[in-house]
């Protein structure tokens, strides 16, 4: 953190002081897609202070050592909530052991799901899924107009963690291309949002009109160190 | 198979003669990836990917790549003028309202009214279905690339699934490795077919009926 950067929301703090927020069996949330847009320092600290028992929610489970894919082959997560898990094989084992419940969510479906909790909502209807034995089992579904629906629930969690091109000290945040993917959805979804930001600039230069996630939703900004994993494709 | 093209290629050749100019498109990973690549220079297409792209552009040089975008799948790409970045909940709402044109997608099975079964092999891998469901059931086109066969040899179109499906009655056109199909009003017609293969053999390696065009192409790239 830029010692001298005015701090004059108290949002601006340490990993340490963020991970105070951390504790074993939370319900998590997390942005990110296949890791690109997931915040690595929140991630090393979620396995540095050694949480357990979470449920974890966000678009796919990663990689084995790529994006909260490391706190998964951990074993750290008792449940995901996810669109697909393909891409880290040892969530596949870990579920097939009985060691990690998932709960599969149509990837359109579990975004407007994440943000209908951001939005203060109780759930959506669609009916993406809806003729599917998998996806519609043990979920009401309404009639509306003489359209069948889905009913799926909105989603918070305890945390949300997100990644940040630039944030203000009063948590306005800016994503980096792809990388916004859930960012936005995720930071409005969480009772406390913490946003691990590549650059945290003063306030007042962020032009309005270019934030993306207002900071109303952001309780705590800390420094990235940036990535340090490696990527599939390098 | 002479000296054309290799056999992927000449598949994505094909689907990429169902894209036009204006529209926006959306590919899944595999043989759709090498779509792209058969499309005129000057074609206007916006291509869209589900993590919240729309307008990418081809993969990045080496050493090039910049690690905060990716398409869907996870790999470096690039945009181009007139692109744009939103969340996820986004661009799936472009998918769902129907303002995606086209997706082309691999698939495990196809039936013969255009059930698409792509997301799950019983008793192996469980990866989930991402962005299939939606894409399959909301997409105004949905065409599949997919070999003929599977790697046992067994047809992968089929009189009815028996894989769990992904979305029903939502394909439209099937590319294979031997042979076009085309499903208008839930009925399989054999369209087009890549030469040499003949009729006889793309029928014997099929595991349902199917009509055949009267005018049905030779596809000779």
């Amino acid at each position: 953190m830029n010692s001298k950067m005015d701090n004059p929301f108290g949002k601006i703090a340490t990993l340490k002081q963020a991970m105070e927020h951390f504790h074993d069996g939370m319900t998590l949330m997390f942005g990110g897609f296949g890791g690109v847009g997931s915040p690595p320092c929140l991630i090393d600290g979620i396995l540095e202070k050694n949480i357990k028992n979470l449920v974890l929610i966000g678009n796919d489970t990663g990689f084995p050592e790529i994006g909260i894919g490391k706190v998964i082959s951990r074993g750290r997560a008792k449940k995901v909530i996810a669109s697909h898990i393909g891409s880290n094989p040892v969530a596949g084992e870990l579920m097939t052991q009985g060691k990690l419940e998932v709960e599969f969510s149509p990837q359109g479906t579990l975004t407007e799901r994440i943000r209908a909790g951001g939005m203060g909502l109780g759930a959506i209807l669609t009916d993406v899924g809806v003729d599917h034995e998998f996806v519609s089992k043990d979920k009401r579904k309404m009639n509306l107009n003489g359209k069948d629906y889905l009913v799926e629930t909105g989603l918070t969690a305890d945390v949300s963690i997100v990644y940040a091109k630039k944030a203000d000290p009063y948590g306005n945040l800016v994503f980096d291309k792809s990388a916004r993917n859930t960012n936005p959805l995720v930071a409005m979804a969480g009772n406390f949002t913490i946003a691990e930001a590549e650059e945290i600039v003063p306030l007042g230069s962020l032009d309005p009109e270019e934030i993306v996630t207002p900071g109303v939703f952001v309780d705590m900004v800390i420094p990235s160190e940036g990535v340090n994993w490696k990527w599939a494709w390098e | 198979m002479g000296m054309g093209i290799d056999v992927r290629n000449k598949m994505a050749k094909r689907a990429a003669e169902e894209i036009s100019s204006g529209m926006v498109v959306n590919l899944g990973i595999g043989i759709p990836s090498l779509v792209p690549n058969h499309l005129p220079n000057d074609m206007n297409v916006m291509f869209h990917a589900e993590n919240g792209i729309v307008g990418m552009g081809e993969s990045p040089v080496k050493g090039h790549e910049d690690e905060n975008l990716c398409n869907a799948g996870g790999f470096p790409v690039t945009v181009l003028p007139g692109s744009s970045y939103c969340d996820s909940a986004v661009a799936f709402g472009m998918i769902r309202r129907g303002r995606v044109d086209l997706t082309i997608l691999g698939s495990l099975q196809v039936n013969k009214n255009g059930d698409l079964a792509n997301w799950i092999v019983p008793g192996k891998k469980v990866p989930g279905m991402g962005g299939a469901m939606e894409l399959a059931q909301k997409a105004r086109r949905v065409a599949v690339l997919m070999n003929h066969t599977d790697k046992n040899g067994n047809p992968k179109i089929v009189d009815s699934c028996t894989l769990p499906l992904t979305a029903s009655n939502c394909v439209d056109l099937v590319v294979t490795d031997l042979a076009v199909f085309k499903i208008i009003d839930r009925s399989l017609i054999l369209a087009e077919r890549f030469a040499p293969y003949t009729i006889a053999e793309i029928t014997a390696k099929t595991a349902c009926d199917f009509s055949i065009a009267e005018d049905i192409r030779v596809i000779d790239y």
